[in-house]
This record gives structure tokens, C-alpha cells and sequence, in this order.
């Protein structure tokens, strides 16, 4: 795949790739169209670059302008641009608005054999479908805007196989927080990780979205699971795919995609997925997760290398080493993000939730991952559970994984969150705190009040 | 803070100034530039905000507010620095805060591309050398004079190798590191590959 998309060789020793897909919101890309006017340049190929706006997008009042007069400004800037470059924009209301790494496999964008970069981190996502998918930032979407390409150099890849299967009440996101606890958040850098395994094949489309969108946390830029039938099925019938004998020529060569039996690859790692637990961060980075009825580790029982951040965490946490993680009392839940805001991500926390209430101080909210999404979940009347339960429900966007728009932790709140990143401060409040965990996990704290063993509720 | 930014331009040979130490692993884009900055539409204000709220937590304490650092344009750091989200708007706001040269154990893959798109050279060295430099640049002012062509730098009357990828530093040398116009030279390759791709005309649907 990287021949075929390989343009030149570049004087530096670097690569020229072909990006066969480029997705751009409105973040990242404002600075890129003005460096397009500075060096007076137009967008090479429109047809290649698809916009949404997610980032910033309030999702209790979506109407215009927006009540933040800064993110109004953004919203408008992008309409600009892909106004002027005739570039395809899913704008608020068009139906398939949303976050940019939920919107593209949706519509059908997104297929295998694809290079798809997006100024995002997490468009590692798209590897799910045996894509080449990664995150770039402004200068680079700027070069992809004005060239198709970019400059590259080729990624190791570390084959992650996954033997057995997960247990019941253990999710996708339980198994990919587990792995990058075993491998650490900076194994992944210089490798593509490609997972694979019986684990990995059972998985649905929509979870191994969630596996490939966390790769980035453990430092690898690119996830990537070998395309199947599963793969093929999701993508049949969807408003950009393929259609008629264009879908079978399509097939048959997605077919002849997949990695050999016989690939050789840098690094191998196995992990026994019937061994993970329900698994809960506990700390600063996405790797420091434990099972749920586990304890918070000493000091003493972690590597030499990874002290330094766990004595940081304990301290920014307010987290004692050897205390447990089950039952610390929390104050938001959210369930959304390009984690976790897909329709199954939804029916799964709504099983939970049905017949329940939100347990009292306790904030919940639902953010759908995009309006795609939020209609289904309304055909399914999973909002009703929701809101019948004490959730709130609101309109698509990024909402409070990284709090750009008015969703946002205040002082030291402790969020249970079905995204991706519990950096310091990353949900709007420089003291606030995130416990990462799947959908169900945010769905059963919701109720309790507490971190909780989601499997208690599906017994 | 230094007062006339000037974005680097053209080729780069030699990266000199006083170096500032910023101590820990895995610092993640979100705390080099908050999200909350990233409401603009431009980079022009960012370099202000550079760890904002680290800085506010540490009431002046930060090396990005010690008066002795405000020039310093050599940033020493540990392992996997600028992990987490994309955003240009970090080595953008490091670039404006001075910062002009990145010396690490490591760093997250997507920081170290951003960075040399703007033009700014990260060398990697073991953890004890870096350790040795953070504790010498947090007792003096130590000063650098990195030369990009032998990634070695020089202090005092010594001379250290330090370590980056031969194809960053080819792009550093030659000014392709502004890859714009390098890409666009293949311009008639670039729309053969178009034509050629598979799934671009399968994809007439898009186009």
C-alpha cells in the first residue's frame, strides 16, 4: 500500500504519499487555507477533501450564530473556505454532521486501501478499515490542500494479536486501555500498530474503531486492522460507497488487501483478551489503567521510567497508591467522543441505564458522536432512556472529550468519560480529573455515583 | 518571552542560544497549549499562552517565567514530549513563546513532524545526558550552538553529538522542511497517481 501510493522519492530521503483522503475541521484547518493565500496556491484535487465541524460546536444550542462569538468565527471561517475551494462541507443540520472520525466511515468515506489523513490525532481510527490513517498537523494539511501529498517516512509495524475473546461486560475500550497499560503511551512511536487475533475478528466495525482510534495513545500514529467481511458489510450500501459492478471490482480488490499469513513484521506482542476486566484510568495518561478491582499502583511495582508521571498523577489525582479504584465518587459522565459516540456505543450504555436513574449531584450527559447517530438513537428511543433516566441528551459534536465548546469539568470534578485522553486538564478545568472507561462503565457510574463493575449490572 | 517574532525561513545550519529546561515525561500538547487557545484562527497569539496552566499552578515558578530564561531558545526536555493531540498550535506556540531547537530522550511522532513543518529541529540523547544538561541550564545559563550539519553542539569548550533523522536533517539543510513547494515540483507524478489509484475511480461518487 505504500508503494501505491508512493509519488517520489524526495531529496531528503523522505517518501512523496499520495493522500487518497483528506478530512479537515474547523481547527486545524484555518491557518492552512491562509497559508494557501500567502503562497498564493489553490487546493489541488476538492474532490478529495471532505469538511465537518465538530471540535467546537455547542450541543445544548446549536442555532447561529453560535453564543461563543470565537467559535462562531471558526464555524463561519470553514464555511468560507470550503465555499471558495468547492470542498464538500457536512455542515450543522445537513444530516451527516458530526465528529470527523464518526461522520467519514459513516457516510462511507472511509474504506480499506485508503490513505487518509485529517489534522487530528485521532484519525487512526480509520485504520479499523485497512486503511493507511493518521493524524497530521496545520503545515501538513496545508501541503495535503495545496499538493495531495506529503512528505513521509515508512512506520515499523508491531503486530498486537489477541488471542481468545473478552469476556462478557469487557469492551473493546477495556482491551485497548489494557494494552497500551502493558505496552506503555511511547511504544507505539515510529510504529503503525496492526491488530489482529480472534479477539480482534469477533469485534464489530464500530468497536474496532475504538481500538484503532486509541493507538495514538500508545504513541502509535497509525492503527490498522486487516480488512474482512465485516469490514466490506459496513461499508455496502452507505451514501459515498462504492456502487452496482464498481462495488465488486471494489471488493475484489479490498480483497487482495490483507496482510499475508507469511508478513513479516518489526515487533509482536500477544495479549490474552479473555484475561482483561473491565479497566479504569487512574492517572494522567492513558496508560496508567487498571482492572476494576484492582488498586492503584505503588510506586515500587512500576517500571523505573514510568515513576516520574505515576508520582505526578497520585499528586494531581489526589489518588493514594494501593487505594482502590471501584467506588471513588464522581461527578460527571459522559458518554461520547470518537472513542466511543457510535450507535452501538449508545444501545450498550442505554442496556445499562434502562430503568435506572442517574444517581443524585451525579451530571450525565450523552453527546452523539454525529446526527447520523443522534437519529438512530431517536428511531431505537435510546434518548428517552437516557433522559427518562436523568441524562441529559445533546447534539452532536467532540463536547467534552477535549472541551472546546462550553462542556466542561469545573475545579477538581471527577469525570467518568468514554473518551480518549485524561490528560491534566484536558476537560476544560486546569484541576479536573478523568477516569477513562467504556460507555457501559460511564453508564454504570452514572447510576451508582461511583466507579462501578458493570458486569454487577448485566448479571 | 522574546518580544519581534520571526518565523525560521529558507535553510537552517545553525541553531544557537541559551537553553531552558522543562522536567518530566509524557508532556502532552494539552498542556503545551490548553485547548481553549486553540479558538483562533491564527497562531499569532499563541506564544503567551504556552503552558498556561502549569504556569499558573507554579505562581512563577515555571521556566517559562523565570526572568534569567526569557530568552532562552534551546528547549531541553525528557521522554515522549508533545504526546496526545496534533495540534500545530504546541511547537506554534513554543516557536512564538523563542523557541527555535527541541533536544529530547524522545518525542511523540506527530509533535516531531509539526515541528520540522515549521522549522524547528528536534535532536534526541540518552536520559543522563539530557538530565546533565537540565541540571546545568537550571544552575547557569547554559549556552548552545548547535550545528545542524555534524548534530552536534557546542558549549563551553566542549562538543557533544547529539542525534536526528538523517531525512529531517537533510530537509533542515536544504530549506525543504517548508515542504510545499518541494511536493508540488512532482506535480505531473502527483496527477498520475491520481489517475492511476484504484479507488479513485471507484469513487466517482465523491468527485
Amino acid at each position: 500500500m505504500w508503494n501505491l501510493h508512493k509519488v517520489a522519492d524526495l531529496p531528503g530521503g523522505s517518501s512523496q504519499i499520495f493522500i487518497g483522503l483528506h478530512l479537515i475541521h474547523e481547527v486545524t484547518s484555518p491557518q492552512a487555507f491562509g497559508a494557501l493565500k500567502d503562497k498564493n496556491l489553490s487546493v489541488k484535487f476538492p474532490s478529495r477533501t471532505v469538511a465537518t465541524v465538530d471540535h467546537i460546536v455547542p450541543t445544548d444550542n446549536q442555532s447561529r450564530p453560535f453564543k461563543d462569538s470565537l467559535a462562531e468565527q471558526m464555524i463561519d471561517t470553514l464555511e468560507k473556505n470550503c465555499n471558495e475551494h468547492k470542498i464538500k462541507f457536512f455542515n450543522i443540520g445537513s444530516g451527516s454532521q458530526g465528529i470527523v472520525h464518526v461522520v467519514a466511515p459513516e457516510l462511507g468515506l472511509t474504506q480499506p486501501g485508503m490513505t487518509i489523513a485529517c489534522g487530528d490525532s485521532h484519525t487512526s481510527t480509520h485504520g479499523a478499515f485497512g486503511a493507511i490513517a493518521f493524524g497530521i498537523g496545520t503545515s501538513q494539511v496545508r501541503d495535503v490542500l495545496a499538493s495531495q501529498t506529503l512528505a513521509m517516512n515508512k512506520l515499523k509495524v508491531r503486530k498486537i494479536h489477541c488471542k481468545n475473546y473478552l469476556p462478557e461486560g469487557v469492551f473493546a475500550k477495556d482491551l485497548v486501555l489494557h494494552i497500551i497499560n502493558k505496552l506503555g503511551v511511547k511504544a507505539g512511536v515510529g510504529f503503525a500498530y496492526e491488530f489482529s487475533g480472534p479477539a480482534i475478528s469477533e469485534l464489530t466495525m464500530e468497536e474496532r474503531m475504538t481500538i484503532c482510534n486509541m493507538s495514538i495513545e500508545g504513541g502509535a500514529r497509525c492503527g490498522y486492522i486487516n480488512p474482512d467481511e465485516k469490514t466490506f458489510e459496513y461499508i455496502k450500501e452507505k451514501k459515498c460507497a462504492p456502487k452496482d459492478n464498481k462495488w465488486e471490482q471494489a471488493v475484489k480488490w479490498w480483497e487482495s488487501l490483507a496482510s499475508e499469513n507469511n508478513a513479516v513484521f518489526d515487533d509482536v506482542f500477544n495479549i490474552d483478551a479473555s484475561q482483561v476486566e473491565p479497566t479504569v484510568t487512574w492517572g494522567i495518561t492513558p496508560g496508567q489503567s487498571i482492572g476494576i478491582n484492582q488498586k492503584i499502583p505503588e510506586l515500587n511495582e512500576l517500571n523505573e521510567d514510568d515513576q516520574f508521571v505515576a508520582g505526578e498523577a497520585y499528586e494531581y489525582m489526589g489518588f493514594n497508591p494501593g487505594q482502590k479504584i471501584k467506588d471513588t465518587p464522581v461527578d460527571v459522565c459522559f458518554i461520547g467522543s470518537c472513542t466511543n459516540g457510535r450507535i452501538s456505543d449508545l444501545r450498550v450504555a442505554a442496556e445499562i441505564v434502562k430503568n435506572n436513574k442517574v444517581a443524585p449531584n451525579v451530571k450525565a450527559f450523552v453527546v452523539p458522536g454525529s446526527e447520523k447517530v443522534a437519529e438512530e438513537a431517536k428511531n431505537e428511543k435510546l434518548d428517552q432512556i437516557f433522559k427518562e433516566a436523568g441524562f441529559q441528551w445533546r447534539e452532536p459534536g467532540c463536547s467534552m472529550c477535549l472541551a472546546m465548546n462550553p462542556d466542561k469539568l469545573t475545579g477538581n470534578q471527577v469525570s467518568a468519560s468514554s473518551s480518549n485522553r485524561n490528560f491534566k486538564g484536558r476537560q476544560g478545568s486546569p484541576s479536573g480529573r478523568t477516569l477513562l472507561m467504556s460507555p457501559a462503565m460511564v453508564a454504570a457510574a452514572a447510576i451508582t455515583g461511583k466507579v462501578s463493575d458493570v458486569r454487577d449490572f448485566i448479571k | 518571552m522574546n518580544t519581534v517574532f520571526k518565523a525560521p525561513k529558507g535553510k537552517i545550519h545553525r541553531i544557537s542560544g541559551t537553553c531552558i529546561s522543562l522536567i518530566g515525561d509524557d508532556i502532552d500538547t494539552d498542556r503545551i497549549i490548553p485547548a481553549r487557545f486553540l479558538k483562533c484562527v491564527n497562531f499569532d497569539s499563541l506564544g503567551d499562552a504556552v503552558f498556561e496552566d502549569d504556569r499558573i499552578n507554579l505562581k512563577g515558578k515555571h521556566p517559562f517565567d523565570l526572568p534569567e530564561k526569557k530568552k532562552a531558545s534551546i528547549l531541553i526536555v525528557n521522554s515522549n514530549f508533545g504526546c496526545g493531540s496534533s495540534r500545530e498550535h504546541a511547537p506554534q506556540a513554543l516557536m512564538r513563546w523563542g523557541i527555535r531547537a527541541i533536544i529530547g530522550e524522545s518525542f511523540a511522532e506527530i509533535f516531531y513532524s509539526n515541528c520540522i513543518a515549521i522549522g524547528i529541529p528536534c535532536f534526541t540523547h540518552n536520559k543522563k545526558t539530557i538530565k546533565q544538561f537540565q541540571q546545568q541550564s537550571e544552575k547557569e545559563n547554559l549556552f548552545l550552538d548547535i550545528n545542524i550539519k555534524e548534530s552536534s553542539a557546542y558549549f563551553s569548550d566542549k562538543k557533544i553529538q547529539l542525534e536526528i533523522k538523517q531525512s529531517s536533517k537533510n530537509m533542515f539543510l536544504s530549506g525543504e522542511w517548508d515542504a510545499t513547494s518541494t511536493l508540488l515540483n512532482n506535480i505531473q507524478l502527483i496527477e498520475k497517481k491520481f489517475n492511476q489509484l484504484p479507488y479513485i475511480r471507484l469513487n466517482e461518487e465523491l468527485t
